[in-house]
């Protein structure tokens, strides 16, 4: 496995940074592997983080469910952090999976120290509400 | 009679090997013994104690023992006053620490924190295979083969209580003009140096502080800032914060820079360490005549990874499960320092403690009744009346050392069955008990600490396979024995209970 900072390197929503600044990330924030099936986000649990998908799938289930899948680059846990809302969602490993982990207490002042990531993360939201809108049209 | 004197737990097969005697080891194995887990344990070492026989490098531990407190030094909650002893059954064998601090200072000095560990190991009679180095792993026939300097040892399951020990540097252009913090010199070698320091955590800040009273001037860097806002969330202890202190203040002498490390270079007047900003745009060359690495450690993995061993965190810990066990390897179990890879569920971003021994020596019996469980051996599991549950949650909340000291990562548990009645289950991981799913009715109280800082107690109540959490308010002493708290635990447990 490649240095935390060399796999963000490659990810959209860290592209705007600097070298330096991604190894600052690296450094600050953990790394964290969740075996398969493992749940990493908990519906209606509090004081949850967000999590960038570094290697590995995960996907969002409800009930029995699986509303969505997500992959390397993806992140979740943002709508909880930014709604001071409990998941409304679980959220489970499907292979190994391996996340850079950003604490709760911790979201507001990096996005607000690193604005590119910031509107990398907006576009984001932008186009899972577009699909999301499209797949209601659409059904 | 030279050469006749035995040594226990010779080349064989055993359901457990245990591999360490620093504290994690030593723990682990005498916890297995209680649990009735026969297994050996075996050390590199010629003695108890692990890697309090070498560091701190600057001989003082960061985590406190108070000699006096309000309850007896061989009681268990005295473990909240003493975040440094092994746990014992025997009362005789508790809070050892504390007999052999000279109380010069709030924390044991190195050599009092290994003589603690060595009284532990006499009083306890833990039993180890001294001189015995483990060289290698292998599967077979279902079992592994620890191969030793000793011969071989064939077990079901092995924990390994190996420390992170092996000095770790990132890939970093000129290491080898620098060395790293295991090989630090005497404080005095650096008498009138320009030193840099690479790194700002514990290790760091430990050596700036022993080195602040020698060196002509002293730079930390690293590419993270240092944190103390809030301080328990924080990797530093306040008691290495001096040299932070002064570069705060605007005193001469010390410097903390937030920056990447570009390299190292040796030029005509001695070394340069150039850096790049991480919080301010620009490039440095710091002039130095010693630079030491203080980036940290590594778990000595030795050739598990060959066994398809997952690592995390830049290759140096393994990725363990919620009972410390590989997430990769079955079997494969982790005690000491090493088991604060299972992160738990960080609520709020709070980390657990069990970096350090206060934190890992629960987690050592829990892990040991974890294994005899898998093993097939019945671990206690007390029957309580109905009126005995909030009075045992209630006094576990508010002087429960377990909780106090592993907040948000442990709690204590009461099971409701209809076929076993109601069930002290002990101290479990909190994250195994929010994720067990469909299993019994059941209770769990934990200690937690938010954002801002404040703690107060959690509680979970599991009923038909949902959770429900529910945090009660923070007391300004920490009194949660009180009424207000036993009223709102009867309230949420009244539907498990029944009236």
């Amino acid at each position: 496995m490649a240095e935390v900072q060399d796999v963000l390197a490659r990810l959209s929503l860290f592209a705007d940074l600097a070298p330096a600044q991604r190894e600052a990330i690296a450094h600050r924030f953990e790394e964290e592997v969740f075996s398969e099936d493992e749940r990493v986000l908990r519906k209606d649990l509090r004081g949850s983080a967000l999590y960038v998908i570094l290697d590995g799938n995960a996907a969002v289930v409800i009930g029995d469910k699986e509303v969505t899948r997500f992959g390397p680059g993806d992140f979740f846990g943002e709508i909880s952090l930014l709604t001071s809302e409990p998941p409304n969602a679980d959220v489970v490993a499907v292979t190994m999976l391996r996340c850079l982990v950003i604490p709760g207490p911790d979201f507001q002042p990096f996005l607000l120290e690193h604005p590119g990531i910031l509107f990398r993360m907006l576009q984001a939201e932008a186009r899972r509400l577009r699909d999301t809108t499209e797949w209601k049209v659409s059904s | 009679m030279e050469g006749l004197v035995l040594r226990p737990f010779p080349p064989g097969d055993y359901d457990v090997v245990v591999v360490g005697t620093g504290p994690g080891g030593l723990q682990t194995s005498y916890c297995l013994s209680r649990a009735g887990v026969g297994h050996a344990l075996l050390s590199a070492d010629d003695a108890p104690g692990g890697m309090f026989r070498r560091f701190p490098v600057f001989e003082r531990l960061i985590s406190w023992t108070k000699p006096e407190a309000p309850c007896g030094r061989r009681t268990r909650e005295y473990e909240c006053y003493d975040h440094n002893s092994l746990l014992a059954e025997e009362p005789d064998a508790r809070g050892l620490v504390a007999d052999h601090m000279d109380r010069s200072f709030d924390v044991p000095a190195r050599a009092e924190m290994e003589a603690g560990i060595a009284d532990f190991v006499d009083r306890t009679g833990v039993e180890a295979r001294y001189g015995c180095r483990w060289t290698g792993t292998r599967r077979e026939d279902g079992r592994f083969v620890l191969e030793t300097t000793d011969g071989e040892y064939r077990c079901r399951m092995a924990v390994f209580a190996i420390g992170m020990t092996e000095p770790w540097s990132p890939p970093l252009s000129g290491a080898e003009h620098a060395t790293h913090y295991v090989d630090t010199g005497p404080a005095e070698s650096f008498r009138d140096k320009r030193v840099v320091i690479i790194g700002k955590r514990n290790s760091g800040f430990e050596l700036a502080y022993g080195l602040l009273p020698w060196t002509r001037s002293l730079t930390l860097v690293s590419p993270r800032p240092v944190d103390i806002s809030v301080i328990a969330h924080s990797p530093l202890r306040l008691r290495y914060l001096q040299p932070y202190e002064e570069y705060a203040r605007g005193s001469a002498g010390v410097q903390v820079v937030d920056a990447a490390i570009v390299g190292i270079e040796r030029g005509a007047d001695g070394l340069r360490v150039v850096v790049d900003g991480t919080t301010w745009e620009g490039r440095l060359a710091l002039p130095a005549d010693e630079v030491i690495l203080a980036t940290g450690f590594r778990v000595p993995l030795g050739d598990l990874r060959e066994l398809g061993l997952v690592t995390v965190v830049n290759d140096r810990v393994p990725a363990l499960t919620r009972f410390w066990e590989s997430v990769s390897v079955p079997g494969i179990f982790f005690a000491g320092n090493v088991t604060m890879a299972a992160r738990g569920l960080q609520k709020n971003g709070l980390s657990s403690n069990s970096s350090s021994v206060n934190g890992f020596r629960y987690n050592a019996r829990i892990l040991a009744r974890h294994i005899a469980e898998q093993l097939g051996i019945e671990q206690p599991r007390p029957a309580l009346a109905r009126d005995q549950v909030v009075p045992l949650l209630l006094d576990e909340l508010a002087h429960g050392p377990e909780l106090s000291i592993q907040k948000g990562y442990l709690a204590r548990v009461v099971s409701v069955a209809e076929a076993t009645g109601i069930r002290d289950e002990g101290v479990l991981p909190l994250e195994h008990f929010v994720d067990g799913g469909a299993g019994t009715d059941a209770v769990a109280v934990a200690v937690e600490m938010n954002a801002e800082g404040e703690i107060y107690p959690a509680v979970y109540v599991r009923r038909n396979g949902e959770i429900e959490e529910r945090e009660l308010d923070p007391h300004p002493i920490r009194a949660f024995g009180g009424d207000p708290y036993r009223r709102e635990l009867e309230r949420l447990l009244a539907p498990l209970l029944g009236s």
